[in-house]
């Protein structure tokens, strides 16, 4: 028997009882669908979620006050109070190598007001290098000058919403807003970003640190963004960090300092399980698919008991019989992983195109794993009824009718 | 030539045995047309299987061409049954999804015959057996002789030695009966060894030997030379 013609005689085996043979292949499809799918979910949010923290930018050390060994511990009971960190902390950064820029960044929540509107919006007080260290554009205007952090100066960036819902129709630039009691003039809007990290950054009024030190009255820093010079000094640059505050806090090691890669590197770590996880999942359903061709193979046998006795008078060895069968089964997933792959791509299409933000790509690992799972489960499942046919005694297979 | 010796086959059904073959002996020559008669149970079928070596027998010897069978494997035993044995039943037992062609092309498949030799020999049987114009049909739109016919047609695609019939006009109508029986006729005439089982006596005193059984032993036998 050539391969041609056994393919040949098990697809019209397979024609020959055309719903049963439609319903495994379905069975098979959804699975390796299913592996599809699910994976290129796992990959979107993976990809969302990493790209959400590389977009802070990929050379980022976060400085926080207060030390946290263990995230969510209780803070110590004896021992003192962690010190503030203070702006003179954060310009005190800048004297190492490793360190490219510094944003000091200290957060409070006033009344901000233009005419007759206004709104209680998240003020930001930092630095010109801000832009830079977050990566952010203007939608008009400029942002904070560069100038001598220490110093305040009336003048404010909008977010994007405050704009809208403060000025409507009228432009923004020049206009004096003001926030607590303090006026600031209106120096640029930022490019609308939507969220990043919890922090709406398109409904914020962004002024200079020092005004809002003083704005709030309180001189602490709420953190202080720290770009590294390369990907390569992260380490190091987190290491001098930690150094120059320990000095200047009295040999105290009182700062948590997190790196945007490590972060980053977790998330991935984490959507990567959840992605294995899924398709491990998935892949059960291709093992019960595998079961039902089984069954599928075992009904097609004790009906055709008369077919098989007949090949066998006709020559046909009991190898030959295992064969015929085996490449029902090998058919009947392959067609099914065939259907399976193109509904899943199909549905990761659509997806994408409804939610844009979630780029559905199914890895290939996945394809493949899926595609190869469904042929070889077939396969497996297709040869102990395969065997139970080339051993059917075809005497008593010719006699039943 | 067909040559048994003291062949025995057993059947146990729960604790009872049943002799479907007990002890015969047979030698058929080749081009023979032989009737195997006998009433229902006599163990004509189960003779005709192990000649067809679809069973195996539990004692005894059997030589085809002059070479012991009864010690070859499956693979062995199906290479005899496609080069050298054709098989037709009472049932017909034709692939319902097939046509007709391919029906009959079956055997030169599984023998590994190149489709393009396989077309040219299945046209040849279509034609040698009046089914030209009912090629592509499948089994259920034929009638019971057509059907019968596909399935000699089948049976004797690749030139067997042997025919073996286990009852072929069985489930046909007298005149239908006759005109698979000429067919057959036809072929042993060509030099093909015929071994029918019929019930029919007219039938059976067509063939030019006669073997009578009862209770799985040879009782008569015409050719038997005292
Ligand atoms: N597979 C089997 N299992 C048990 N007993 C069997 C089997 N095959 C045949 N027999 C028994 O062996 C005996 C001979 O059977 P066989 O089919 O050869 O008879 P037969 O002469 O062909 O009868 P019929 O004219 O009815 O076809 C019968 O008693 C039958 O019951
Ligand atoms: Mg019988």
């Amino acid at each position: 028997m050539t391969l041609a013609d056994v393919l040949r005689f098990a697809g019209t085996a397979l024609r020959g009882y055309r719903r049963r043979s439609l319903l495994m292949l379905l069975a098979m499809a959804i699975g390796v669908a299913a592996v599809i799918i699910l994976t290129a979910l796992g990959e979107g949010a993976r990809r969302y979620v990493t790209g959400e923290f590389a977009s802070l930018g990929t050379h980022l050390l976060i400085v926080l006050p207060g030390r946290s060994e263990t995230t969510g511990g209780p803070p110590p009971l004896m021992g003192e109070t962690p010190r503030d960190l203070t702006l003179d902390d954060a310009l005190s950064l800048t004297r190492s190598l490793y360190v490219r820029r510094v944003a000091p960044i200290s957060v409070g929540s006033a009344p901000v007001s233009w005419q007759r509107r206004e709104r209680e919006v998240s003020i930001v007080g930092s630095t010109a290098s801000f832009i830079h260290v977050r990566h952010l554009r203007m939608a008009k205007g400029r942002f904070l000058p560069a100038m001598d952090p220490r110093r305040a100066k009336p003048v404010c960036v909008i977010g994007s919403t405050v704009r809208e819902q403060l000025f409507g129709p009228e432009a923004a630039l020049g206009q004096w807003l003001r926030v607590g009691d303090r006026r600031f003039r209106v120096l640029g809007v930022l490019a609308s970003e939507g969220r990043s990290l919890g922090i709406d950054l398109d409904d914020v009024v962004i002024i200079p640190v020092a005004s809002a030190q003083a704005l709030f009255d309180a001189p602490s820093l709420f953190r202080i963004l720290v770009e590294a010079r390369g990907r390569d000094v992260i380490g190091r640059a987190e290491q001098e960090v930690r150094r120059i505050i320990q000095r200047r806090h009295e040999g105290e090691d009182d700062i948590t300092v997190i790196a945007q890669d490590a972060l980053v590197a977790t998330f991935d770590r984490i959507f990567r399980a959840l992605t294995y996880t899924a398709a491990g999942i998935a892949a059960i359903s291709l093992a019960v698919a595998g079961i039902l061709i089984m069954n599928v193979m075992l009904v097609a046998i004790s009906q055709r008991t008369s077919e098989i006795g007949l090949l066998k008078s006709l020559g046909a060895s009991g190898r030959q019989v295992m064969v015929l069968f085996l490449a029902e089964a090998g058919l009947l997933s392959a067609s099914g992983a065939a259907l399976g792959l193109g509904l899943g791509l199909a549905a990761t299409q659509l997806a994408r195109q409804l939610w844009p933000v979630l780029d559905m790509v199914p890895p290939l690992w996945a394809v493949l794993a899926g595609l190869g799972v469904a042929l070889a489960t077939g396969l497996v499942f297709g040869v102990m009824p395969a065997r139970r046919a080339a051993r059917l005694d075809p005497v008593r297979a010719l006699s039943r009718r | 030539m067909i040559r048994l010796r003291g062949i025995q086959r057993r059947f146990v059904v729960g604790d009872q045995s049943v002799h479907a073959l007990a002890d015969v002996s047979l030698d058929i020559t080749d081009g023979e047309y032989v009737a195997i008669m006998g009433p229902s149970g006599s163990g004509k079928s189960t003779l005709l299987h192990v000649i067809g070596l679809l069973d195996r027998p539990d004692a005894g010897e059997y030589r085809l061409s002059g070479r012991d069978v009864t010690t070859l494997d499956d693979d062995g035993l199906a290479h005899i049954r496609r080069s050298q044995i054709g098989f037709i039943f009472q049932f017909f037992h034709l692939v319902p999804r097939l046509s007709a062609a391919d029906n009959i092309a079956l055997p030169l498949v599984l023998a590994g015959i190149a489709p393009q030799r396989r077309a040219s020999v299945v046209a040849r049987a279509l034609e040698e057996f009046g089914l030209m114009d009912r090629a592509r049909h499948r089994p259920d739109q034929l009638s019971g002789g057509q059907r019968q016919r596909v399935a000699i047609a089948r049976a004797t695609v690749m030139e067997p030695a042997v025919l073996l019939a286990d009852e072929p006009t069985g489930n046909l109508d007298r005149a239908t009966g006759f005109e698979v029986i000429r067919i057959l006729e036809a072929l042993t005439d060509k030099g093909i060894t015929l071994v029918m089982v019929t019930h029919d006596p007219e039938l059976g005193r067509r063939a030019r030997r006669q073997i009578h059984m009862r209770d799985g032993r040879v009782v008569e036998d015409s050719g038997r030379r005292q």
